[in-house]
């Protein structure tokens, strides 16, 4: 077996990424060996790694899963039999008569193994979540059925969030304008864009917008999640209409493409032959049994995939949609802000036209410390969406001191207010996503997904290190997401770390030794892969440097 | 994060495994002999069901070369209203200036006057400074801020239910927690009267939907017994199967009530859970506005779930789901609007706060609210040329012509006559719908939305001009 094989674009030796298909199979997702990039720049760029899970850690892994299960069936019958107490909400009598509204089994394991560990998520904050927050502390007196605030908190380093470039601020000129369109519109909106919620400010978000990303024209939602799952039925709405989607794609994209009802098909994440496979096949055969041509095909893919780290790998996807007349939908939540030189998104990252992205999607939640999403693309796509967008006629628009965060915000990234300011931060993210990244590398983590990506998934695997990584971290200041079954595969938990242009590299050095310290009590250091020395931090900064200089 | 079908997958596993220790052993013998024979015919073959077609490569390629796809999207017609929206510059208050015109405000949903107020102004100001505006993240990695559990703790003391759960987009509420607990196989009773956002959340239940006549609640007896009549022929299936009804308090597309207390009556008759979404009798109806419950004097907890939008009467962005924590924990891990997408900025949630903290100073502002309706209702009711649709409580009035003719022509005349209020000063719009994708589409109408704020003379010179327009466009 090919241990720590690392899946490249340019991997043209298929022993390269052989592993995938190693006995164990626990990698669902293989990166596909594809077209030979003769630029080493963009080899480069499409370097990711998923280093498979060492054979042991997985035993060790599934026996972990196979006890907190008997365990929890061990408890089961205690609760049944009275002799524990049951802490969990019980429907009211009066309801006995009524079919249940969940089955045991559903609940089985949200009882037995989340509950034990409740503590590493929805912890609360009370500040500004930027490079650093208050995080309320918790206590449980029933086993951590329930979490009492102590109304103390703790300063820790912020490597949750999504504030890649740092907007999350609750001071200076963003601030000040979002407050002056508070006093201008007040808070709510109250009316639909097609009735009368259609305010200026609205207007104007989406003339920067569309002048940011460099398109026609876009049209902008009240929230990221809905802007997929409301508009994508008005774009593949009907009968015979086939979606692809990456088979990582968010919630929100998977819903949209269901709510469409259509033929979804779901291909292997970033595998651009799979993509190409299918969409042969698709044509091919036409629609199940009528073997009707299609209608038309949809490609739906992110920009990055904020479990995995991965940034897509673009020109291939525009390269299929243009060969076989497929149309492609980006959804740009993690990547927008956050790639490329001057923040523009994937798009730019791999020097593609964003026209040749039928549907450009994003979200103003990460990047810009705002809410909402937008859609951006030709001047048609857009009207369509106007009229026949759920959002737009259902729902309730923008708060408008929220659209006002994104215009100042996006200013700032595009030099509008005449600083370097933006590009400053563009350039920290940058250097702080390498600098950590590699540092974690070098210590031995395993570390998904791509080099120049802001967020750093480290893998833990073992459902008992979860909370302890969570719970150790949070004792040395540092609030780090983590995530287990069943958001990831069984045997793939992970720690996320978002990198922020708002970190300071004394701060994440802060956190290396954490992590590291934590890492080596709790054996986290699995990869087998030969140590690599992390680039001095002075290269991964000097642009950064050379900035600063310069402002 | 993971797709949700990730998210599926492990209950079916815990069935199956569960299946499995259950079973009989002789259940097992035969099953393992059956797929061993299956294997086995598999392997055999002799056996094919049908000859497939082999295509040629070089078929292959022209089938792909042949194969064009329609455009993405259509053009959409120049004169689409969408396409020519009407522009709001400054708050929407009772008073709105509209393409540079300032007009009485009758359209937007701001029915307690709360957009516009200085003291929620003045709260989200202050929590701006403190939070910043995005909460930058979902509830469960650190977008939970403390003014989220405030805001629910109050919304739960409000409504006098056990808890509440917060949604950063009206839209979303509903339609996220229908399908949190309505799943394939379940059956919803849905009023074939309600909101978009009801039957979107139907359609991601992927549950079996069946509309009774619009506030008939005789046709939902009808239908109700005849599913307990097929239940008796399948009480197997019956007995897993969860049955919902789901309603409005307001109807957003017609102004009516939901006949609550008869509803309850049915409820426990035929053992069926209600569902009410309340976004338009929240802060509305009952003495202190705690909605459709109060306004008939029926126990909350006679109902399973409440949801409703902070977008109407408080004025603020969002909305929320309440009831007995037994159900409403359940989105906390279900609800996917919830779980997979950032929190309600902050400023948000203090703003919807500080409205209902108003709410609860002033209970008087929803006999003064009703007043008002009452007041237009019947001021409305006698203009020549259209009709009135609605309960005279409801803020939510439609006016409809008397005379209809084809929708298409109706529609026209409606959007004239808002566009020629408009000029006189008197903000109205068309209530727009997406006609190919809604149940049943509602007549063509204006929807007439009132403020608490307004005064008897701001009534007597809204229903002059709607006069003055209608004898001129009808
Ligand atoms: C890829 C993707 N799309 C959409 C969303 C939803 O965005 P929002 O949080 O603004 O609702 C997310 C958020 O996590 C996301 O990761
Ligand atoms: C073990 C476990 N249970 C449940 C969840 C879901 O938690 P939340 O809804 O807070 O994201 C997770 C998170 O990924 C998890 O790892």
């Amino acid at each position: 077996m090919v241990l720590g094989g690392e899946n490249t674009l340019s991997g043209s030796a298929p022993t390269a990424n052989g592993h995938v298909k190693e006995s164990n199979g626990f990698i669902p997702h293989s990166n596909g060996h594809v077209p030979q990039y003769k630029d080493d720049k963009i080899k480069k760029m499409s370097q990711e790694s998923f280093e498979p899970v060492p054979l042991l850690v997985a035993c060790l892994t599934y026996l972990g899963y196979g006890m907190l299960v008997l365990f929890g069936y061990f408890r089961d019958f205690l609760r049944k039999s009275g002799v524990e107490t049951t802490h969990s909400t019980i429907e009211r009598k009066k309801m006995k008569d009524f079919v249940p509204l969940y089955q045991s089994f559903e609940s089985f394991y949200t009882r037995n193994l989340y509950t034990r560990i409740r503590d590493c998520w929805n912890r609360p904050i009370c500040s500004v979540p930027s490079a650093e927050f208050d995080v309320s502390e918790r206590v449980s007196d029933d086993g951590n059925w329930h979490l009492r605030l102590t109304g103390k908190s703790r300063r820790c380093v912020n490597l949750g969030s999504y504030n890649y470039l740092g907007f999350a601020e609750n001071k200076g000129p963003c601030a000040d304008a979002a407050a002056e369109a508070l006093q201008q519109y007040g808070a709510g909106v109250c009316s639909t864009r097609q009735e009368l919620g259609n305010y200026r400010i609205h207007e104007e978000l989406e003339e920067t917008t569309a002048r940011f990303l460099g398109v026609e024209d876009a049209v902008t939602f009240g929230m990221g999640f809905a802007t997929n799952s409301m508009n994508i039925p008005a774009l593949m709405g009907g009968k015979g209409c086939l979606i692809l989607s990456d088979e990582l794609n968010h919630a929100s994209l998977v819903l949209g493409a269901r709510l469409c009802s259509t033929v979804i098909k779901v291909f292997k994440h970033n595998d651009i032959e799979d993509v190409e496979r299918k969409l042969r096949e698709a044509i091919i055969n036409g629609q199940p049994r009528t073997h009707r041509a299609w209608r038309k095909i949809l490609i739906i893919v992110e920009g990055i995939y904020s479990m995995e780290g991965s940034i897509i790998k673009l020109p291939d996807f525009i390269r299929l949609k243009k060969k076989y007349g497929a149309y492609l939908y980006l959804d740009e939540a993690h990547s927008v802000g956050a790639l490329g030189e001057t923040g523009r998104g994937v798009t730019e990252y791999w020097g593609v036209d964003p026209r040749d992205v039928d549907i450009m999607m994003g979200t103003f939640t990460k990047s810009f410390g705002a809410a909402g999403g937008y859609i951006a693309g030709s001047k048609r796509l857009i009207n369509h969406l106007r009229a026949y967008s759920h959002s737009t006629t259902y729902a309730c628009s923008m708060s408008a001191p929220v659209a006002q965060q994104v215009i100042s915000s996006m200013k700032i990234i595009m030099g509008e207010d005449g600083t370097n300011r933006g590009q400053l931060r563009i350039k920290q993210l940058a250097a702080n996503s390498k600098y950590f990244r590699q540092r974690l590398v070098e210590m031995g983590f395993i570390v998904y997904g791509n080099d120049d990506s802001p967020i750093v998934p480290v893998l833990l695997y073992m459902p008992a290190k979860i909370a302890a990584f969570s719970r150790e971290l949070y004792q040395q200041n540092v609030g780090v997401v983590v995530v287990g079954f069943p958001a990831t595969p069984l045997v793939e938990s992970r720690a996320r770390f978002c990198l922020s242009a708002a970190h300071t590299r004394e701060m994440l050095d802060k956190v290396l030794d954490a992590i590291s310290d934590v890492g080596d009590r709790l054996q986290l250091k699995y990869s087998l892969n030969s140590p690599v020395k992390a680039v001095s931090a002075e290269e991964c900064y000097s642009q950064v440097d050379s900035l600063a200089h310069k402002a | 994060m993971a797709v949700e079908d990730v998210m599926v997958e492990p209950w079916y596993m815990m069935q199956m495994v569960q299946a499995f220790l259950q079973a009989p052993v002789y259940h097992i013998v035969i099953e393992v002999l059956l797929i061993v024979w299956i294997i086995g015919l598999l392997f055999s073959k002799s056996y094919r069901i049908q000859e497939r077609v082999q295509l040629t490569e070089k078929e292959k390629e022209d089938l792909l070369a042949e194969w064009k796809p329609e455009p993405l999207v259509p053009d959409t017609p120049e004169d689409h209203p969408a396409l020519h929206p009407r522009v709001v510059s400054g708050k929407a208050g009772l008073k709105v200036v509209v393409d540079g015109k300032e007009c009485l405000n009758l359209a937007t949903l701001n029915f307690l006057g709360m957009l516009g107020n200085k003291r929620i102004e003045k709260a989200a100001n202050t929590a701006l400074y403190k939070y910043g505006v995005g909460s930058c993240g979902p509830r469960g990695f650190y977008g939970t801020v403390d003014v989220h559990l405030d805001l629910e703790d109050k919304l739960a003391k409000y409504t006098r239910t056990e808890e509440a759960i917060l949604y950063a987009y009206g839209f979303a509420t509903i339609a996220s927690a229908i399908p949190a607990y309505s799943k394939r196989g379940d059956i919803v009773f849905c009023d074939e009267g309600a909101c978009f956002a009801i039957q979107k959340g139907l359609l991601a239940s992927r549950s079996k939907v069946v509309y009774f006549k619009h506030n008939d609640m005789e046709d939902l007896e009808r239908l109700l017994k005849e599913q307990a009549k097929d239940d008796k022929k399948n009480p197997k299936k019956a007995a897993v199967t969860r049955r919902f009804v789901l309603v409005e308090g307001i109807y957003m597309n017609y102004g009516d009530i939901v006949p609550l207390p008869k509803l309850v009556e049915l409820k426990y008759k035929y053992k069926v859970r209600i569902f009410i979404e309340e976004s338009a009798s929240f802060g509305v109806l009952g003495d202190n506005g705690r909605g459709v419950t109060e306004h008939f004097g029926v126990p909350i907890e006679d109902i399973d779930l409440i949801s409703a939008n902070m977008e109407m009467s408080l004025a603020s962005i969002g909305g929320f789901c309440c009831g007995d924590s037994f159900v409403i924990d359940h989105q906390r891990l279900s609800g996917q609007g919830y779980c997979f997408s950032a929190s309600l900025p902050p400023m948000l949630s203090v703003a919807a706060s500080e409205a209902l903290r108003i709410m609860e100073e002033k209970p008087g502002i929803f006999e003064e609210l009703r007043t008002r309706c009452q007041w237009l209702h019947a001021k409305l009711s006698s203009i020549p040329g259209l009709k009135v649709c609605g309960e005279p409580i409801s803020p939510i009035m439609h006016l409809q012509l008397a005379a209809p003719s084809s929708r298409a022509e109706d529609t026209k005349k409606l959007e004239t006559m808002c566009n020629e209020c408009m000029n006189q000063g008197v903000a109205l719009t068309v209530a727009r719908y997406l006609e190919q994708e809604e149940h049943l589409v509602p007549p063509p109408s204006i929807r007439v939305a009132v403020n608490v704020e307004l005064t008897e003379d701001d009534i007597d010179h809204a229903t002059a001009v709607i006069t003055n327009v209608a004898k001129m466009v009808l």
